[in-house]
C-alpha cells in the first residue's frame, strides 16, 4: 500500500471527514512507526494517510480533577517526560518508555499503539489495568469504549471506517491507589514482550487492597482483563498466598502461542511471575501516596 | 502522483524541495538533497543510522514522510559542526577509535547531541538506554560509550 495521497486536517471534524469520504483505503497517521513500515508491505492498495499530528487536541494530556484526559497521538517521548502525569500513573508512563528506543519514542504514541493492536502491544495492559476509556469520534458522533474492549483481535479494533480514536481518559484514581507494568523480554532494551502484566491496586489504611484490576499482553490475541487475579488480591495485604493465587489466576487466563520467542509453557508460567512482581510493585507505590 | 511542495528548515536554512507522498524524509535528505551524512541501514526503525532531529525530537528519518517536513525544523548530521572545525562529539569519537566503518557514526554523533543536551551529565547506564536504538556491528559499543562520557565531561568543562 503505497502512501499516494497525505492529509492534514486542522480539527477532529475534518479529519473525521477525510476518513469517511473516500474511495481509497484511507488511515489515521500518529507516530508512523507501525504504519509506514505497514505501507511498504506488498499490496496493490494505494493508501491515504490523515496526518492527525497538527490538531492540538490530539497532542495535548492535561489532568483534569485528578484524572487524565489524554491526547491519543502525543509521542511517547512528551508522555513520559511528564513527571505529572508519572506521579499519577507511573506504570502507564513505564509502559510507554518500553517503546522502542529514544528515536521511536519521538513519534510513537499511546493511540497508535492501541489502534495498532498487536498482542504484544506495551501499553494496552497499562490502559486496561488502570480503567482508561477510548473516545472515539465518527460521522455519527462521539462513542466510548472501555479500553478492555477496544481491541478485537490481531490487529484489529471496534473502530469502524470515518472513526477517529479522539481521547483516551482514566478517571481519578482513589487514594492510596498505584499500577506497575512489567514485561519479559530476551535483551535488555528494544525488543518486543514475550509476556507482560500490568496492575493497579488500592490499599485502605492499615495496607488491605481494597480494589485491584490486573491486565496481561502478549499470551492471548489481544491483552486481556483478569478479573480472577484481580479478586484474589482483593480483601487481603497481598500476602504469599494472595500473590500466588494472582499469579495462578494471570497463568490460567493466558492463552499463548508458541514461536521462537518463547513457548507456551515458558509464557504461561513468566505471566504469573510478571503479575505478582507488578502487584508488589502497585502496593509498594500505593502505600508512598 | 503529484508531488508535493515542501518548506523547511534543515540546520537552520531554509529548504524547499518536491516529493512523493510515500518518500521518506531518509529519502529526501539523501536523494533529492544530497545530504548523505544520513545513513540508511534498516529503513525500519530498528538501526538509528538514519537519526535527525524534527521539531528537537530526535527520529528516525526512515519512519517520517518528507512531506512532515513541511514547517518543521530538521537538525542532521551535516550541522554538527561548526564548518571545518569538528564539534566535541565528533572529535571524542575520533580520539577514542569509536568508529569502524561509519555507518552507525553520524547517527550516534545525533544522538550524542541530543543526549546531552537533555542531560549534561549521563551515568554510564543512562548513555547505554538512551542510545540503545543505535546499532553498531563493528565496535561492541564500549569505545563509543567511552567517547560520549569523555564528550560529556569536556562539554560540561567548557560551559
Ligand atoms: C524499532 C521499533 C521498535 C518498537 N518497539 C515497540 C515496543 O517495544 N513495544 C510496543 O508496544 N510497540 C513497539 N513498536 C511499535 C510501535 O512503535 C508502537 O505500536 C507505537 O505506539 C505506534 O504508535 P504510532 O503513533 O507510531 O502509530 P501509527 O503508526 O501512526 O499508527 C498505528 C495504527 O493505528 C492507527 N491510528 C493511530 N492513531 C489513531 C487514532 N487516533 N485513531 C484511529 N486510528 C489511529 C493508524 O491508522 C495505524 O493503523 C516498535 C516499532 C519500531 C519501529
Ligand atoms: S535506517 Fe532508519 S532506523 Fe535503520
Ligand atoms: S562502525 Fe561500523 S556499524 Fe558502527
Amino acid at each position: 500500500m503505497p502512501v499516494v495521497e497525505y492529509k492534514v486536517p486542522e480539527n477532529i471534524d475534518a479529519a473525521v471527514s477525510m476518513l469517511s469520504n473516500t474511495q481509497l483505503s484511507t488511515k489515521v497517521m500518529a507516530g508512523g512507526t507501525d504504519l509506514i513500515i505497514q505501507s511498504r508491505a506488498q499490496s496493490s492498495d494505494p493508501l491515504v494517510v490523515v496526518d492527525v499530528k497538527h490538531i492540538d487536541s490530539m497532542m495535548a494530556a492535561v489532568i483534569v480533577d485528578g484524572g487524565l484526559n489524554l491526547g491519543p497521538s502525543m509521542s511517547c517521548a512528551q508522555f513520559t517526560a511528564r513527571h505529572d502525569i508519572k506521579a499519577i500513573y507511573p506504570g502507564l508512563v513505564e509502559a510507554a518508555y518500553l517503546i522502542g528506543s529514544t528515536q521511536v519514542q519521538g513519534r510513537s504514541s499511546i493511540g497508535g499503539n492501541l489502534c495498532n493492536a498487536s498482542p504484544a502491544a506495551d501499553t494496552i495492559p497499562a490502559l486496561i489495568a488502570n480503567g482508561a476509556e477510548c473516545v472515539i469520534q465518527g460521522p455519527q458522533g462521539e462513542r466510548i469504549v472501555a479500553a478492555e474492549d477496544f481491541v478485537t483481535g490481531v490487529g484489529q479494533n471496534c473502530m469502524a471506517q470515518g472513526e477517529l480514536l479522539t481521547r483516551i481518559q482514566i478517571a481519578a484514581p482513589q487514594a492510596n491507589t498505584s499500577d506497575a507494568y512489567l514485561r519479559f523480554i530476551p535483551r535488555t532494551e528494544m525488543d518486543i514482550a514475550v509476556a507482560g502484566a500490568a496492575v493497579s491496586v488500592t490499599l485502605d489504611a492499615d495496607g488491605t487492597c481494597t480494589a485491584a484490576r490486573v491486565s496481561i499482553g502478549a499470551v492471548a490475541t489481544t491483552a486481556l482483563l483478569v478479573p480472577d487475579a484481580a479478586k484474589a488480591l482483593i480483601g487481603t495485604k497481598l500476602d504469599e498466598a494472595a500473590l500466588a493465587a494472582a499469579a495462578a489466576a494471570a497463568t490460567a487466563a493466558s492463552k499463548p502461542i508458541s514461536d521462537r520467542r518463547g513457548t507456551v509453557e515458558f509464557r504461561r508460567h513468566v505471566v504469573g511471575v510478571l503479575t505478582r512482581r507488578a502487584a508488589v510493585i502497585a502496593a509498594e507505590r500505593a502505600k508512598e501516596k | 502522483m503529484a508531488k508535493i511542495h515542501v518548506n523547511t528548515s534543515i540546520n537552520g536554512e531554509v529548504v524547499e524541495f518536491l516529493c512523493e507522498p510515500h518518500e521518506t524524509l531518509l529519502d529526501v535528505l539523501r536523494n533529492d538533497l544530497q545530504l548523505t551524512g544520513t545513513k540508511e541501514g534498516c529503513a525500519s526503525g530498528d538501526c538509528g543510522a538514519c537519526s535527525v532531529t524534527v521539531n528537537d525530537a530526535l527520529v528516525c528519518s526512515c519512519l517520517v514522510l518528507g512531506v512532515e517536513a513541511d514547517g518543521a525544523e530538521i537538525g542532521t548530521i551535516e550541522g554538527v559542526s561548526n564548518k571545518d572545525q569538528l564539534h566535541v562529539i565528533q572529535q571524542k569519537f575520533l580520539e577514542h577509535a569509536a568508529l569502524q566503518c561509519g555507518i552507525c557514526t553520524p547517527g550516534l554523533v545525533v544522538s550524542t547531541k541530543k543526549l546531552l543536551e537533555e542531560n549534561p551529565n549521563p551515568t554510564e547506564e543512562e548513555a547505554r538506554y538512551y542510545l540503545a536504538g543505535n546499532l553498531c556491528r563493528c565496535t561492541g559499543y564500549d569505545k563509543i560509550i567511552r567517547a560520549v562520557l569523555d564528550a560529556a565531561e569536556t562539554m560540561r568543562g567548557a560551559a
